[in-house]
């Protein structure tokens, strides 16, 4: 590029900085609208309320090092688990994947930022406010105590006086609408936009999967939620929605909770695949084997995990022809997971694989995975359903697919954009030590306990006898658990130490395929001097495409810079539609969140009116929020 | 109570279900380490012998092993599994010779046997050879019915009368427990099932009908009073007295049991004078109070809880 060039680009690029500057300090933070700070937010959140419930789970299965322990007892143990299943769950892998989403959706369809910035920055506060409200019960003596899945009559007033049903039900509602917000947002921003020229078909996969999670966490939220009301009525104002007695229906509970509780699975590995399907291309040097039948799964996952959800209701009772069609749809789902499956190894096979840190992790994954869905198909088996329903057998399950196929390729991801997000390199020999770690200690803890579930140990069990024969492989789990704990903390120090005193990453330190490669490390806040050019699924490797951007850029072409604007495209081939200006750092959204809370608090204390003029806050917040909208470009 | 060693023809077929998935399940794996593996040796090499460089031949590699044999596999598996493994373990349409009610209860079981006065605790007796249908019921929250070493699981649902079939091809003792989470003591709430030849059994049933024993000594005699005089007549029964409690195990034939508290302890002086002493410190949250008696009293309750046979 001439002299001349550079100097005009520079003069675009200062004029982009001075208009997308954000306020600096804590009140940047608190006031900020940039997906990339709020998916940093998310991060940090999310990685602490893992060590939460990582600290949960060792205490767990300290417990649980020999038979008759006493470290716990039972209602701190129920406690425990309890905890650990809602923080896991809730608090951790939802927010770890809308932190990737968050940071990453925007930057790799080439958006300057999500489709709604401030509802953006209102999901995150109120996720934080939620994980603030749960671990509040715990710590005031009142945590939920009746499972993550909280089956009732167990959790009616009657079985569970306390307030941590309470806690529970309320944080839930309170966390919903967090993820719901999150989930709109990435639809409207994946659907409206993504650069001119990134077709449906050109998109990454990575879109994809959250496409397809988003949808389904806009279908199976309001069954929980609707669940948690019922829940609270029947607790709070004597409502029998499942009272036997009162002609209610405990089983509706499982049923409404299960609506929701298989699609979250998916929920929750599907963001997973979409990691890994950004990983192994640029690990293997070649791109996605079958992409359209990939994408295709990504979203059959989505949709077939709608019709699975009494499998984890085989032993309730019910008919034997609603058993028979449930076990049908649990086997047909194992269908999308098999294409991405091989997908993924032809890929990798006829590549030519560097195993750094990010693919080792992936491979990892890929191991585990099978593990988890090999056991899982199991339970389309319902007699061996109704066997092991229950067992540590099930928490083997959940755990190969939730811990080894879900946080693994979240810990690869971590390393893979690492450099991205800090511009700096983690230590490479660390990493890949702390993969060996983590994937021997997740194998140690987890792989006996399908042993002792088939030997017969019930889960939640806070205690066994000597004389059970499960005292050696509980003491190999609890030594496993330990050394994963090592894995993780191992990680956290690379990352840390990387920060701060890493080696410089530069732009694209692995070759990446998509977008997001292409700008600078970290990005800046407008992601792109320059609306990107697409003119496939891999624009960082279009080599071609990336010199125009250059041109366009020392020309003043697609630069958009009289405000906060970014283009909105068509919804399946991404014309350009319309230039839309996006809001700037906003006060509203973390008050709104704090309104919110406290109505929820309120509720909890029983205290109606209060409830009601904090209602009332929130709508005036609302109302300021609109008051004045951005001027129209 | 290990599922893995089955002594009824319908633990037995779910056994045999469970050790072909995992055959098929480690031959999968071992697959899918192969193909890993050859990634590994191949890693500098792009392409792969037979597929070459073509994608169409990639892909069609996905279609085959993701698609057309798993389908393959899934649709034996789900024929012969929720088919034929279900018919041998389901409970059977008709009635069997033998109906035995167990009610869930947190957190013990109570077994009563229709037709009959005998009620008792954590403990059923069955025939050998004989098809019985346990109905599992609940008197509070969810429990789970579970005799691995006999048959598949039931929940025990408010407001339902579910059924699970339960045949012992041989005598022996096979230990159950509660497996849906239940609260405090889930724990501890364990249960044996005792199968016996048909004529043992008859006798056992005809001892459990009976009401309990009247006193023998002065000992017993006083400490039947300190039963119904205190706390414990509120919760238990002891059938041929006023004791009519229905909140803990009827006791009319306690000593007929091997263990207290649902298998927490075994049942011997001992520990049945601990468990009256401080029944928390046996079975943390369980629902026997403490009930604080003087020690001739205790003595006195212990002896007369001794004679009940």
């Amino acid at each position: 590029m001439t002299t001349l060039g550079r100097t005009a680009a520079r003069a675009h690029v200062e004029r982009l900085d001075r208009v997308w500057r954000e306020p600096r300090g804590v009140l940047g933070w608190l006031t900020t609208t940039d997906h990339k700070r709020i998916g940093l937010l998310y991060f940090v959140t999310a990685l602490a309320f893992f060590a939460a419930g990582g600290v949960e789970a060792l205490l767990m299965r300290t417990q649980l090092i020999g038979p008759d322990r006493e470290l716990l007892g039972p209602d701190a143990y129920n406690a425990v688990m309890t905890m650990h299943g809602v923080t896991m769950i809730f608090l951790f892998v939802i927010p770890m994947s809308t932190a990737f989403g968050t940071y990453l959706v925007p930057l790799m369809i080439g958006a300057r930022d999500m489709a709604f910035p401030r509802l953006n920055a209102l999901g995150y506060w109120i996720f934080l406010a939620s994980g603030l409200f749960l671990y509040a019960g715990l710590l005031v003596g009142e945590a939920p105590d009746a499972g993550w899945f909280n089956y009732v009559p167990l959790a009616s007033k009657t079985y569970s006086p306390g307030l941590g049903i309470d806690f529970y039900a309320l944080g839930l509602i309170l966390n919903s609408i967090a993820t719901t917000a999150a989930a709109a947002n990435f639809i409207v921003t994946i659907f409206k936009l993504r650069a001119p020229g990134m077709s449906l078909n050109r998109m990454p996969l990575f879109c994809y999967a959250f496409l397809a999670v988003s949808f389904a966490i806009v279908f199976a939220l309001p069954p929980l939620t609707t669940a948690l009301i019922f829940l609270e009525l029947d607790r709070q104002l004597g409502f029998s929605f499942y009272d036997i007695a009162a002609g209610g229906e405990p089983l509706m509970w499982q049923h409404l909770f299960w609506i929701f509780g298989h699609p979250e699975v998916y929920i929750i590995i599907l963001p997973a695949f979409g990691i890994a399907t950004s990983i192994i291309p640029t690990f293997v040097r070649r791109r996605m084997v079958a992409f359209p039948l990939v994408a295709l799964a990504e979203i059959l996952v989505a949709f077939i995990g709608f019709g699975v959800w009494v499998h984890h209701m085989f032993a309730v009772g019910l008919p034997q022809v609603t058993t028979i069609y449930f076990a049908a749809a649990s086997l047909i789902i194992v269908i999308p997971s098999g294409i991405q499956l091989f997908a993924w190894i032809t890929t990798i096979l006829t590549g030519t694989p560097v195993f750094k840190t990010p693919l080792l992790f992936i491979v990892g994954f890929i191991v585990t995975f099978i593990m988890g869905g090999l056991t899982g198909i199991m339970f389309a088996a319902i007699p061996f359903d109704q066997q092991a329903h229950d067992t540590y057998f099930v928490v083997a399950h959940f755990h190969y697919v939730i811990f080894g196929a879900a946080v693994f390729p979240i810990l690869g991801g971590i390393f893979y954009w690492f450099p991205k997000v800090t511009g700096r390199m983690y230590r490479e020999r660390a990493g890949q030590v702390s993969f060996w770690l983590t994937f021997v200690g997740t194998m140690v803890t987890f792989f006996p306990m399908h042993v002792v579930g088939l030997l017969g140990m019930p889960r939640r069990n806070y205690t066994y006898g000597a004389d059970r024969g499960w005292t050696g492989l509980n003491l190999t789990e609890t030594i496993g658990s330990y050394l994963l704990g090592a894995g993780l903390l191992l990680i956290v120090a690379n990352l840390a130490w990387s920060r701060f005193r890493g080696a410089p990453a530069g732009d694209d330190p692995f070759g990446g395929d998509t977008l997001e490669w292409t700008t600078t490390s970290p990005p800046p806040p407008y992601n792109y001097p320059v609306i990107p050019k697409v003119t496939s699924p891999y624009p960082a490797w279009d080599a071609e495409d990336r010199e125009e951007d250059a041109r366009r850029l020392a020309a003043g072409r697609q630069v958009l810079e009289r405000g906060h604007e970014t283009p909105a495209t068509t919804v399946l081939d991404a014309d350009y539609d319309e230039t839309l200006e996006m809001p700037a750092a906003s006060p509203w959204p973390p008050l709104l969140a704090l309104a919110l809370a406290a109505v929820v608090v309120m509720l909890l204390l029983g205290h109606w009116t209060t409830a009601v003029v904090f209602a009332g806050a929130a709508l005036a917040v609302i109302a300021a929020w609109h008051w004045k909208e951005p001027e129209a470009a | 109570m290990t599922a893995l060693d089955p002594h009824s023809d319908a633990a037995r077929a779910i056994t045999t279900l469970w050790w072909w998935m995992f055959a098929v399940a480690c031959v999968v794996l071992a697959g899918a380490l192969l193909l890993l593996g050859i990634a590994w040796l191949r890693r500098r090499s792009p392409g792969f012998p037979l597929i070459g460089k073509s994608e169409g031949l990639a892909s069609g590699m996905v279609v085959t092993f993701g698609i057309v044999i798993p389908a393959v596999a899934l649709i034996g598996l789900f024929t012969v599994a929720n088919f034929v493994v279900a018919d041998e373990t389901d409970a059977p349409a008709a009635s069997t010779p033998l109906t035995v009610e167990v009610v869930g209860n947190q957190w013990w079981w109570e077994v009563r046997y229709p037709g009959t006065p005998a009620v008792t605790a954590n403990e059923i007796h069955i025939p050998t050879g004989t098809p019985v249908t346990i109905v599992a019921t609940t008197d509070d929250v969810i429990h789970s019915f579970w005799v691995p070493q006999l048959n598949r699981k039931v929940d025990t649902i408010p407001g339902q009368r579910n059924r699970v079939l339960l045949e012992a091809d041989e005598p022996g003792r096979y230990r159950g427990q509660c497996a849906e989470f239940c609260g405090a003591a889930h724990a501890e709430m364990g249960m044996y099932v005792y199968a016996e030849p048909p004529g043992e059994f008859r006798a056992w049933l005809n001892d459990m009908a009976a009401p309990a024993r009247a006193p023998a000594t002065p000992e017993q005699r006083r400490g039947r009073d300190v039963f119904l005089d205190n706390a414990c007549a509120g919760c238990h029964t002891i059938r041929g007295t006023p004791a009519r409690g229905v909140i803990g195990p009827d006791l009319t034939h306690l000593q007929s049991r091997a263990t207290l508290a649902a298998l927490t302890v075994p049942n011997d002086a001992r520990h049945l004078s601990g468990w009256i002493r401080d029944p928390q410190h046996v079975k943390p949250g369980n629902r026997m109070p403490r009930l604080d008696l003087g020690d001739r009293q205790h003595d006195d309750v212990l002896a007369y809880l001794e004679s009940l046979r």
